[in-house]
């Protein structure tokens, strides 16, 4: 499952990756026309709006792709780099930008593409560039309150519009193509020799028709992870799946036994977490079971991995959440939490039945051991929360 | 100003494509593509290795080095613009397009259009800092991922090109 940085792909890998990503960035730029100064400022000036249809085709060809890659599971779309927002500095860094755009004709990307084939006017500009960072860096006291200023953190556009992120996709389609026909109707009127006089109707009709109906698609797609949730709680999957159990003295026994094969995996939440918690349990909710970090801990097949709840319920959710990801050696402590409690850990046994001598002479030895474990495990310093590692990234 | 008419491939061929190489570098590294930071991380290994303390003790430079684990050089986007580099040139070349050539609008001498190329190119940086990243960074990458910043500074950008353009005109048509 992607993003495969920083994990498996080391940093210098990642560098052969960038120039090969690279290589493949300036070839498209160039094949576009974005080696063209007098190209790119026709987009301001209407004789040419090839920047526009570039820009957006591909804002939505990866966006689109991003979200089918996120609906099959191949990528992990909450580990991805979202550039946080800082409203007023981006707004006007932005118009600053804007002017920069009239008055040099490129934006850094498309001059690097230019300078490449020999554009003089693009090596300039990168010279102009080299001065703007510079100037910026040695006046930075004198803005930096402002350049830190309204921090929103790393916010998606839909959750700012209260749109679900597929009725946002489709929106965004819907936009450009709408964009694209508006502009290829001025574009005509203002030249002469304005390129979308060359297309071809047909094709690019089919294409626009093809993107809406992806559009269309993209509403109905929920993300995996929510699939996944509503899939594990409905009836008619618990009915038609097994799930495998681990009584309470048995998971006792393999406790005190310190028996290394077993992992006890509690989903409640770190509240009641750390108000009581089995020896060597891990803390994991049902909704961050599908977090990369724990691939290899659940990947490790002759380890049983024993989920626990305060219901049944929910260790059996948590079960076949793993089951569904294709992991296996799975467990669920029968009963929850509460009868493991009643039965090996507390003083009053009264049973209905009278227990067995072996088991009532058992379940002792274990209540004291185990009750000794737990204040053991309660007096270590509490651990402290990993974050997960994330992916670097941004200008 | 020469006048060149080599065809260029169709707009929306070369944006699906351009999605397609947005979205591999998102899938394999987890992060967009970019262009100004490089220019950044240039000038930030150039002022630490000339200037190091005054680098050191800069507001701007200081966290940047001290963040680091590799020399600043060694970063992404360097790499990744060096293969822009490659990548247009070899464009260029198979499309026949290489060849030293300035180009602006009709009524503009090429002295005039290089001194408002560097005066673009100062200013688009500067704003690119401002805003986290340029045009490839901040808008294209930002709004792949939909995020709210992408769509900002994506709207920034070409709103106020509109806003000014009128005055500016005489440099293009």
């Amino acid at each position: 499952m992607g993003p495969f940085v920083p994990d498996p792909i080391s940093f210098e890998l990642n560098l052969v990756i960038a120039l090969l990503i690279g290589i493949a960035f300036g070839f498209v730029l160039e094949q576009a026309g974005f080696s063209s100064s007098r190209k790119l400022a026709g987009l301001f000036y209407g004789y040419d709006f090839t920047v526009l249809r570039v820009f957006f085709s591909a804002a939505v060809t990866a966006m689109g792709g991003i979200l089918l890659l996120g609906f099959a599971g191949l990528l992990d779309t909450e580990a991805i780099y979202i550039n946080p927002l800082w409203l007023w500095p981006a707004v006007v860094g932005g118009a600053i930008m804007g002017v920069g755009f009239i008055l040099g004709g490129y934006c850094p990307g498309t001059s690097f593409s230019a300078a490449a084939i020999g554009k003089i006017d693009a090596l300039f500009f990168i010279g102009g560039l080299f001065l703007g960072v510079f100037v910026f860096a040695e006046m930075f006291p004198a803005w930096e309150e402002f350049y830190y200023s309204s921090a929103f953190g790393p916010v998606r556009v839909f959750d700012t519009l209260g749109l679900s992120i597929g009725w946002f996709a489709f929106l965004l389609i819907v936009i450009a193509l709408s964009a694209f026909a508006v502009t290829s109707w001025i574009e005509k009127r203002v030249s002469a020799s304005a390129p979308s006089r060359q297309f071809r109707l047909r094709p690019h009709s089919i294409a626009a028709v093809a993107t809406v109906l992806a559009g269309v698609l993209l509403i109905s797609l929920p993300d995996r992870k929510s699939r996944v949730l509503a899939m594990v709680t409905a009836a008619e999957h618990l009915a038609a799946c097994e799930t495998a159990f681990m009584t309470a003295d048995e998971l006792a026994f393999r406790i005190i036994d310190r028996e290394p094969n077993i992992q006890i995996v509690d989903v409640r939440d770190s509240a009641a977490f750390n108000s009581f918690a089995l020896p060597g349990a891990m803390n994991i909710q049902v909704r961050n079971l599908f977090d990369k970090e724990w691939n290899r801990l659940f990947a490790r097949r002759h380890v049983k991995k024993v989920l626990v709840a305060e219901h049944e319920s929910d260790a059996i959710a948590a079960y076949h959440v793993l089951d569904e990801l294709g992991y296996s050696n799975l467990a669920v402590l029968q009963g929850g939490l509460p009868l493991f409690k009643q039965d090996i850990l507390s003083e009053s046994t009264h049973e209905a039945v009278p227990l067995h001598e072996d088991v009532a002479e058992f379940r002792m030895s274990a209540r004291e051991t185990i009750n000794k474990l737990i204040e053991q495990e309660r007096q270590k310093p509490p651990a402290v929360e990993k974050k997960p590692k994330k992916v670097i990234g941004g200008c | 100003m020469e006048h060149r008419t080599t065809k260029y491939m169709n707009p929306y061929l070369a944006g699906f494509l351009l999605g397609l190489v947005l979205l591999g570098s998102i899938f394999i590294t987890g992060r967009g593509l970019g262009a100004s930071g490089a220019i950044k991380d240039t000038i930030v290994s150039v002022v630490s290795g000339i200037a190091p303390e005054h680098a050191a003790e800069s507001p701007y430079y200081g966290p940047l080095i001290a963040d680091q684990e590799h020399s600043p050089m060694k970063s992404w986007l360097v790499f990744e613009l060096i293969g822009v580099l490659i990548g247009a040139f070899v464009s260029g070349l198979i499309s026949d397009r290489l060849g030293f050539r300035s180009e602006g609008g009709p009524r503009i001498q090429n002295k005039t259009r290089w001194m408002f190329a560097v005066m673009g190119g100062a200013l688009f940086a500067i704003g690119a800092q401002f805003a986290r990243g340029c045009t490839s960074g901040a808008a294209l990458s930002g709004m792949a991922v939909l995020s709210t910043a992408g769509f900002v500074t994506m709207l920034a950008i070409f709103g106020t090109g509109y806003l000014v353009a009128f005055f500016f005109r005489r440099l293009w048509i």
